[in-house]
């Protein structure tokens, strides 16, 4: 194993994971976006949950070297047609566990909170949405995963990010530049996974609340 | 008081689950709409905080249409207490209880001395005002409802089977206490239940109500106890109505002896060292627990009690539960209610 080579690429080895998290989070935070409001329409009128979803489905089952291509040809090349790739992939787990954690919240919960004197627009923002949290951040922990593991595939179409290493390091044939990519990438995805469980519990705290 | 004016409910599908309803409920009372599932009387409740609104009539609340104030202001006044709880389990029970006044646009400081107060008023430690619904018991989380409901002190409160979920043992206790609780506050109070000696005991009037929300009879407990006015009625309620009569007798108004030195028939009370009876006692005889009597019993208790007796005498203690005396058997059969009688009083 050439260890030198870790010393003198330590630059780009963190440009390169700065490039991937950029990407993974922007695409992260435009799913969220995007996904919020289709969930409410799905919530609220049951019968578009289905086609929605459905929607969802299908493109997430577009290969994503696939989809970056057909966006390359649509918006040209750079972050952009990979950032659009991997939000439209994020939309099927944001937005199903946004309607399911919705649709779980007990039926007795919203009944008392109408009968209260809610309105509808504050309680779903002061009872049902609280309450859907623990399954948004679920969805929100599996598309983080998911993109940070896509944004590599992104690399073969000279996108930057963590996925250059493994080319280039397969190209060259340098083990230790695949080794060093993979292991970044592993890290990443489990710090950014601690901050959302983080993050999480500091909001819920009642799910861990015990007798 | 809460009028019903031919008030009907027909669904889409032409079910009709309340036909034609007429009823007024006295202000400060409890009315009961006691019936088997299915028979409207959810329907009923929920069409006064217009949770479903009536196909046709008119529900007034104090003179006031109910459906001509904003539905979310009409709600904020009337106190909701279901059987699931339907506690909010993202906020604590103090927060649970500040729903409301928070609504109403209470600062935090009034919102959480109200909470405080009134988780003392259902008979819960203050200690539990930061936990979460999770940490509670069922009785416990239905006592948090009702402190919720009462959180604005609203005039009305509207009650659906709000024990039903709690186990034997402690719905008895949440009765008595909220009957208690009421005699204080003197809520106009509907509650919805199917079970008849949860009506007896807390209804001031009772609906019995048949298939399609129509009421069988309408009347203070001891009417319909009485004199049931159907067949249906007196099926309904069953075939222990002079047992369930006696829960009505206060226990207080029968004369109680107090216990010499020769006891009854041999049997004396031993007490403990504050007063309060441990057991009846006869030498050479084993000890038989003693069923007390508390002021706020009834006239059923005094009978459970001397049944339980080896002396066949009801024991008698007050508020402390410190032993005041025993009513033999003959003074309990003295109290007994008269047979009813079959032709009216002219």
């Amino acid at each position: 194993m050439n260890w030198g080579w870790l010393d003198r690429n330590l630059d780009t080895v963190l440009e390169d994971l700065s490039e991937h998290i950029q990407i993974a989070l922007v695409s992260l935070l435009l799913g969220c976006l995007i996904a919020f409001p289709i969930g409410l329409i799905a919530y609220r009128w049951r019968a578009a949950y289905g086609p929605l979803l459905a929607i969802t489905q299908v493109l997430y089952t577009v290969p994503s070297l696939a989809l970056f291509v057909l966006l390359i040809n649509a918006v040209g090349i750079g972050q952009t047609p990979v950032i659009i790739g991997l939000t439209i992939y994020s939309l099927v787990i944001l937005v199903r566990n946004l309607v399911e954690g919705l649709r779980a919240v007990p039926p007795d919960v919203i009944d008392a909170a109408t009968a209260m004197g809610f309105r509808q627009t504050r309680r779903l923002f002061a009872v049902e949405l609280p309450i859907a949290l623990p399954a948004v951040v679920a969805g929100l922990r599996l598309a983080c995963v998911s993109n940070i593991s896509l944004v590599s595939v992104g690399a073969l179409i000279g996108t930057g990010g963590l996925g250059q290493l493994f080319i280039h390091g397969f190209q060259i044939d340098n083990p230790i530049e695949i080794w060093t990519g993979i292991v970044v990438t592993i890290a990443l995805a489990l710090a950014l996974d601690l901050l959302i469980v983080g993050g999480g519990r500091l909001l819920t705290p009642w799910t861990r609340a015990v007798r | 008081m809460i009028t019903l004016h031919d008030v009907t409910k027909r669904y889409p599908d032409g079910t009709v689950a309340v036909g034609n309803l007429c009823l007024e409920m006295p202000s400060g009372e409890i009315t009961v709409l006691l019936g088997s599932s299915g028979c409207g009387k959810t329907t009923t409740l929920r069409m006064i905080n217009r949770l479903i609104e009536p196909t046709s009539g008119k529900i007034e609340l104090d003179g006031k249409d109910v459906g001509a104030v904003p539905v979310h202001e009409l709600r904020r006044g009337i106190g909701y207490v279901i059987q699931q709880s339907g506690l909010f389990p993202h906020r604590t029970v103090a927060e649970n209880i500040g729903v409301v006044p928070k609504l109403l646009g209470w600062d935090r400081k009034r919102q959480r001395a109200r909470a405080l107060e009134l988780i003392e008023l259902v008979g819960l430690d203050q200690n539990m005002a930061d936990r979460f619904p999770s940490q509670l018991s069922g009785g416990q989380q239905q006592r948090v409802g009702v402190a919720r409901a009462l959180a604005a002190d609203p005039p009305v409160l509207l009650m659906d089977e709000p024990f039903g979920a709690v186990d034997p043992v402690r719905r008895g206790a949440l009765q008595h206490e909220f009957k208690r609780l009421q005699r204080d506050l003197g809520k106009t109070v509907v509650f919805v239940t199917h079970d008849v000696d949860e009506a007896v005991l807390l209804g001031d009037r009772i609906a019995i109500m048949e298939q399609g929300g129509l009421v069988a009879q309408f009347g203070p407990p001891e009417a319909l106890l009485a004199q049931p006015a159907s067949d249906f009625v007196a099926e309904f309620i069953g075939g222990t109505r002079g047992i369930k009569l006696l829960s009505l007798r206060p226990a207080h108004a029968v004369p109680y002896v107090e216990l010499g030195a020769g006891g009854m028939q041999g049997w004396t009370v031993r007490t403990d060292d504050g007063g309060r009876p441990a057991a009846w006692v006869r030498p050479g005889a084993p000890d038989v627990p003693v069923e007390a009597v508390r002021p706020d019993g009834t006239l059923r208790d005094l009978l459970d009690s001397a049944i339980a007796s080896p002396a066949r005498a009801a024991v008698r203690v007050d508020e402390q539960g410190v032993l005041l005396g025993a009513v033999p058997f003959d003074t309990l059969e003295d109290h007994l209610p008269q047979p009813a009688r079959t032709t009216a009083e002219a």
